[in-house]
């Protein structure tokens, strides 16, 4: 590629999988003045605790960062949604010279008044770091007054990335966690981290658990509830998805309560599969196994010769990879490979060095891998590339149709069921849908070629 | 009037941050790229929310603080930011706007951009302008007028007097300003029109991603404004000081304020500007355009006479929509919007009277709840506004009007036409389908001619 396109700086957090031995810098604050596609820490909170529908979120700072952050999630709830509505301080200069407590406290009170909610967030962002309100005191005040949890989130934007900012949103479900009652709860039980309900999705990983007999206690976040949270230190095991999100949270819940917790996926029929089979091979319970078996071969046995037809047009075509947490790329290689394409980009905002020594382990030589990149670097990759299919998040999708590229959304915002079984299913239906549009053939990138 | 209770908390807010809009402005400007002095989230969030409207790409560069940089200043990062966009994209001009961030650490930005032409300053340093953008004052429409007056105040030269004139015509669509180029091109006079982002964030599909997209107001002819005939300026509740009133006192520049020319009157009235300061008469096209519209509005009138709208959005949107409205026989019975000009109430009133028009209930600074609290005792047949009405559409079973930004919910936003009788022709047979629709839906006849 151009090395023009390649700051200088940004030259160690790109690999080439070949000859050379493996090396990636990762985990480096953005650098100035090249347009990340990162976001912030609050950014990185929200995204996690956004999805627990019967909690109050208060933003606690200009409006700017409560607007952007508005219904964007596609995380469905069975119940209440409170969780979709904007609620910020929306702080003017006055508060911002005098403090914003007193305005704080307030908003609190008569939000919790009018909703009635059963917990509130409240989630500090950069300017209130540096006016130095105590949220902390706030939060305790108006716990006490109100009698239910108020939950100060550490997440101003500055203080690092969006991985802070799920620590600082693990921190926040810590407090939860441990003040419920746990009676009644089966040995076989297990909470289900880390999956935010996008389209419905952890009601069908709800069902597949319920089927094999085990009994989800929480939800942590989709569809969550706080009275769920609480009980949370009753179940058996932690089953784990997208690598940074919610692994904090299992690992308090592992020092303060001994709860092991395995890492899975739910995308992809290998990790789906191997996700029923690992909770199965926890238990020891062979009753158990051969229920998933069952499960795994009567799923399979629907989608399979619908991905096959799917399969016969895409062998071939090349996909790029950009996402947000690694752990979620590992299972789109996999996916990828099972509709024959290839993949010949993939990169994370956020993946740490055994990420990406993972990738680099599962493919191909040849394939570019990259952290924290931008769009200019993308853009030059998919053109070296050629790519076919770029599966990223929002902010990449008007990159590669600008240049031509059919695009599929894999991230917070999108609204396809992508887990379990049928998602894989949804999944090979959507690329397929992009891929194959006549569309493509009018774009200036194909004219050319042909 | 309506009373209500008034919430400390801002719930779904009716406005965006203030560098969003500057980060728009300076993106109508050729060469250009906006750059926020902030922190990275700021930057990624705005980038997010214009993308989901344009559909198209849009860097907004960051200088990227982190935590030591916001107890120790931003000076540094904000110099090796723009060493690096001026190294990657060799733009002709940056435009730096502050956050709440910076504002709040209290960054001298103009001192610090002194600092940099002189640390850093060679033949390839491109032009830099600043504003000053705090959100918690003012909204996104400060941050728009403020970027073009900052953009003009630092751009403009003393030049020769030329027969061009300045048109500055607000925050409006792509299509929008297609349009005023189409109708000055039919007046057949030379003109600046500024932010004209028509092509920057609606551009054509593309081989190469352009490091900078094609198109702007040229920085030369922003240059030569200075010596134009007259400047309009589009807007009611613009600020005291603008592009135009510098322009004016710094250079003798005649300067015409209007409102956005939305619906019949405000377009003549822009217009008649046009006609006395070119001197011409108005062209046919636009004649026929106008009488095409009557027309129009005499064959629709039956099915909308009487109904009821809440408009919400922008000011100046507002006041347009309002004063076409009116002209249609469709009452605005609430006009509201979150911003807080002071001049909101006062230039509805004076529309409205002109035509003796019932005064609605006027409210600036509100929130959606605040416009659904007072909705409920009005009656309402329609909503007219951005996107973000749609929560409250859809649960009240009133239909939504798409006008204005954010559209993040349907394609072509961004092709939306609004103004001149073009526009209005267009909002007319909008409004007008809609309200029959809506009326075919709950009929249990379902006649097929209207
Ligand atoms: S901090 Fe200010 S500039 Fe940044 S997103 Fe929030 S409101 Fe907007
Ligand atoms: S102000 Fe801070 S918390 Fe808010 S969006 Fe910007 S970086 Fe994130």
């Amino acid at each position: 590629m151009g090395s023009a396109a390649v700051l200088k700086d940004r030259k160690n957090q790109i690999f080439r999988k070949g000859n050379e031995p493996f090396d990636i810098d990762c985990n480096k604050d953005s650098l100035a003045g090249a347009v990340s596609q990162r976001a912030c820490v609050f950014c990185g909170s929200r995204v996690v605790l956004y999805p627990i529908a019967d909690a109050l979120h208060l933003v606690h700072g200009p409006i700017g960062c409560a607007v952007y952050t508005w219904d964007i999630r596609g995380a469905l709830s069975s119940g209440p949604e409170l969780h979709r509505l904007s609620f910020s301080t929306d702080l003017q200069e006055m508060d911002v010279i005098f403090g914003g407590e007193p305005k704080l406290e307030k908003a609190l009170y008569e939000l919790i008044e009018k909703h009635e909610p059963k917990a509130a967030f409240v989630y500090s962002t950069c300017i209130v770091g540096i006016i130095g309100d105590d949220l902390e005191a706030v939060c305790k005040r108006v716990a006490e007054k109100t009698k239910i949890p108020i939950l100060p989130v550490q997440s101003e934007g500055f203080k690092g990335n969006k991985r802070e900012g799920y620590q600082a949103a693990c921190n926040a479900m810590a407090r939860l966690v441990g003040t419920g009652d746990i009676k009644g709860i089966s040995k076989h039980s297990i909470n289900i981290l880390g999956d935010f309900n996008l389209a419905g999705e952890i009601w069908v990983i709800q069902e597949y658990f319920n089927k094999i007999g085990v009994e989800v206690v929480a939800n942590i976040t989709g569809d969550g509830r706080i009275e769920d949270i609480k009980r949370a230190h009753g179940a058996a095991l932690n089953v784990v998805q997208c690598s940074g999100a919610t692994m904090e949270l299992a690992d308090t819940m592992q020092e303060r309560y001994d709860i092991p917790s395995i890492r899975v996926s739910y995308f992809g029929i290998e990790d789906m599969a191997e996700a029923l089979y690992d909770v199965a091979r926890h238990f020891d319970d062979s009753e158990m196994m051969r229920k998933a078996e069952i499960l795994v071969r009567d799923e399979l046995k629907t989608i399979m010769d619908k991905i096959g037809v799917y399969r016969e047009s895409l062998t071939g075509k090349k996909a790029a990879i950009y996402v947000g947490g690694a752990f979620k790329a590992f299972s789109l290689v996999k996916a990828f490979r099972l509709l024959g394409m290839d993949v010949v980009l993939v990169g994370s905002q956020t993946g740490t060095k055994a990420d990406y020594e993972e990738l680099e382990a599962i493919t191909d030589d040849g394939t570019i891998i990259v952290d924290d990149s931008n769009p200019l670097e993308l853009a030059a990759f998919i053109k070296e590339k050629e790519v076919d299919l770029f599966v990223g998040g929002v902010k990449e999708r008007p990159i590669a149709y600008k240049l031509g590229v059919a695009f599929c959304d894999h991230n917070h915002e999108r609204k396809e069921m992508l887990a379990g079984f049928e998602g894989m299913l949804n999944f090979a239906e959507e690329v397929y849908s992009s891929v194959m549009s006549p569309v493509w053939n009018f774009v200036p990138r194909r004219k050319e070629v042909r | 009037m309506t009373k209500m209770v008034h919430y400390t908390a801002t719930t779904n807010a009716c406005k965006l941050c203030r560098p969003l809009g500057a980060a728009l402005a300076f993106r109508g400007i050729e060469g250009c790229v906006p750059f926020l002095h902030g922190s990275q989230g700021c930057a990624t969030y705005m980038r997010r929310y214009i993308i989901s409207h344009f559909n198209e790409p849009i860097d907004i560069a960051s200088s990227s603080l982190g935590e030591k940089h916001a107890v120790y200043g931003g000076g540094p990062n904000l110099k090796l930011g723009l060493n690096n966009v001026t190294a990657k994209y060799h733009p002709s001009l940056i435009g730096v706007a502050s956050t709440c961030l910076t504002e709040t650490i209290g960054d001298d930005v103009p001192m610090l951009l002194e600092e940099y032409k002189a640390e850093f300053g060679t033949a390839e340093t491109p032009e830099i302008v600043h504003v000053s953008t705090p959100s918690y004052s003012g909204t996104h429409m400060e941050g728009f007028n403020g970027a073009v007056k900052s953009a003009v105040e630092q751009l403009a030269e003393p030049a020769e007097p030329n027969n061009r004139v300045n048109i500055f015509s607000g925050f409006i669509s792509a299509e929008d300003i297609r349009h005023l180029k189409h109708i000055m091109n039919l007046f057949e006079t030379p003109f600046t029109l500024m932010p004209d982002y028509s092509e920057t964030l609606d551009g054509v599909a593309l081989i190469e991603y352009p490091l900078i997209p094609k198109g702007g107001t040229p920085l030369q002819d922003i240059a030569q404004m200075s010596g134009a005939t007259g400047s309009i300026e589009c807007g009611h509740t613009l600020p005291d000081e603008t592009a135009g009133t510098f322009l004016e006192t710094q250079y003798g520049v005649k300067r015409s304020q209007v409102g956005l020319p939305i619906g019949i009157k405000e377009t003549d009235r822009f217009v008649e500007k046009l006609k006395e300061i070119t001197g011409r008469e108005l062209p046919r096209e636009m004649q026929e355009s106008r009488g095409r519209l009557i027309d129009a509005m005499v064959d629709g009138h039956k099915y909308i006479f009487g109904k009821r709208a809440i408009v919400y959005g922008e000011e100046d949107l507002v006041i347009g929509l309002t004063s076409f409205l009116s002209e249609i026989g469709i009452k605005p019975v609430l006009c509201a919007t979150g911003g807080k000009s002071g001049k909101f109430e006062t230039s509805i009133r004076q529309i409205l009277e002109l035509v003796d028009s019932e005064i609605p209930v006027i409210k600036d600074g509100v929130d959606f709840f605040d416009i659904e609290e007072i909705a409920t005792s009005l009656n309402v047949d329609m909503l007219i506004g951005h996107s973000k009405g749609y929560t409250f559409s859809r649960k009240s079973n009133i239909p939504l009007i798409r006008v204005g930004f954010p559209i993040h919910d349907r394609v072509g936003g961004q092709r939306i036409l609004h103004v001149g009788y073009h526009g209005a022709q267009q909002l007319f047979d909008t409004i007008t389908n809609t309200v029959i629709q809506h009326k075919q839906d709950q009929s249990s006849v379902g006649y097929s001619y209207m």
